[in-house]
């Protein structure tokens, strides 16, 4: 099944009165299930695309079709509607509510989809245990280290189940023990199904994709399977060239 | 071998001469700290470095000592053993502690651009058999179907073995430079 289409996508921005193409026709699409990274260059329009796709930015012209529904021409209030129905948002800076503490930034997304408080609580608690997090419930965002709140970001994303899992450069703030934790989540909510289109420089998360998507001046300019190289035994000497 | 092969200042300039050198080098190494017999210094090689380390087979050991000893970088004792065949210990001679030296001491020439790549970039519109976009393109899945496996391997490697997991992280932060670089010429090349 189809849990994401764009067809022919455009998004334009004015620049005192100079029209500045960022998106220029993005046909996209994105089945139940899969994992897709996207990357080009700074300026390719990637992030632009992924804020089209979830909403935090208007397109141009084109279509965006989410769970068979379009979801470009609905109104803004109905999108948001959509939004919190289908959409969990990993952004680079975690974005948390900075007054709140992990447990209620984390239900909060469930509870504004129209779950019950007692469901919002089961599924923060799942989520968090699955992140080691549980002990950090009461924590406000400005306790915890980069890589926790990265991980509280992720599951708040993940709260109200959405469709669709978007991100935004997820690791891009984080060191590399941080980065290796979010990528070992990445891999284990994708191993349960979960449909992901993920905007990154990074070339480990990446790699973890089914499917890596390049655009280039706000175009695709390729668009492939991750080829399985070789069954993965031995050490690193197969891999690593030594000199 | 000529003594003047043996400058280390010359041949860490010369990459193929390097790689040449590298196990010699190890050995001397491991030569440095105590006397050995191969197959100690092949495990110790292997204790070392754990999977990280492509560890040559107990002939190349044996070869190469061979070089160093006609070299006159190390000697060879024959120890007697009972109910067995004599036993080679080799240990450090004066010379092979200065060409050892001269390695440590030396800065270590950092990894050169993918030559063979950017060959076939500059060139491949000449050829008229592919286009720049189609090889960065290609390049790119490579590299990151490479960077697949160093996952996959750091995965599978021993938490406590530092060195092995050191080693993957430098093949990956590498890979990442090889991407990146990818990028600038797709920006600027295509």
């Amino acid at each position: 099944m189809t849990v994401l289409k764009t067809v022919n996508l455009v998004k334009i921005y004015q620049n005192n009165h100079v029209p500045v193409p960022a998106v220029r026709g993005v046909d996209l699409q994105v089945d139940e299930g899969e994992f897709v990274a996207i990357m080009g260059p700074s300026g390719s329009g990637k992030s632009t695309l992924v804020h089209m796709l979830g909403g935090l930015d208007s397109r141009t012209s084109g279509e965006i079709w989410l769970d068979g529904k379009r979801a470009d021409t609905l109104s803004e209030s109905a999108w948001a509607l959509l939004r919190r129905e289908k959409i969990g948002f990993v952004f680079q800076f975690f974005n948390l509510v900075a007054s709140m503490t992990v447990a209620d930034n984390v239900e909060l997304p469930a509870l504004l989809a129209g779950a019950s408080p007692k469901e919002a609580r089961e599924r923060r608690e799942y989520l968090l245990d699955a992140l080691g997090l549980t002990e950090r419930v009461e924590a406000a965002p400005a306790q915890l280290s980069g890589g926790e709140q990265q991980r509280v970001a992720l599951a708040r994303a993940l709260s109200n189940k959405p469709s669709l899992l978007l991100a935004d450069e997820p690791t891009g703030n984080l060191d590399s023990r941080n980065t290796r934790d979010v990528l070992r989540l990445l891999n284990e909510v994708h191993r349960e199904g979960q449909t992901i289109v993920l905007v990154t420089h990074d070339a480990r998360v990446a790699s973890l994709a089914d499917r890596v998507v390049s655009l280039l001046d706000g175009q695709i300019v390729d668009d492939g399977k991750i080829v399985r190289r070789r069954p993965g035994r031995g050490g690193a000497g197969e891999v690593i060239d030594l000199r | 071998m000529h003594s003047a092969n043996l400058n280390v200042n010359g041949y860490v300039r010369n990459e193929r001469v390097t790689r040449r050198w590298g196990v010699r080098l190890h050995l001397l190494a491991l030569l440095a700290k105590e006397p050995a017999h191969g197959y100690e210094l092949k495990q110790a090689l292997e204790q070392t470095f754990g999977t990280a380390y492509p560890s040559p087979n107990i002939g190349q050991i044996y070869v190469t000592l061979g070089r160093l000893e006609k070299d006159g970088l190390v000697r060879a004792v024959d120890v007697e053993q009972s109910n067995r065949p004599n036993k080679k210990v080799y240990y450090l001679t004066a010379k092979g502690r200065d060409v050892l030296t001269d390695w440590v001491d030396e800065p270590t020439e950092g990894p050169r651009v993918r030559d063979e790549f950017f060959m076939k970039l500059v060139l491949a519109p000449l050829t008229g058999i592919a286009d720049r976009m189609a090889l960065i393109n290609r390049q790119r899945r490579h590299y990151l179907a490479l960077m697949r496996d160093l996952n996959e391997l750091a995965e599978r490697t021993d938490p406590g073995n530092q060195v092995a997991l050191l080693l993957i992280e430098g093949a990956m932060l590498h890979l990442q430079a090889d991407l990146d670089w990818l990028e600038r010429c797709q920006e600027d090349l295509t």
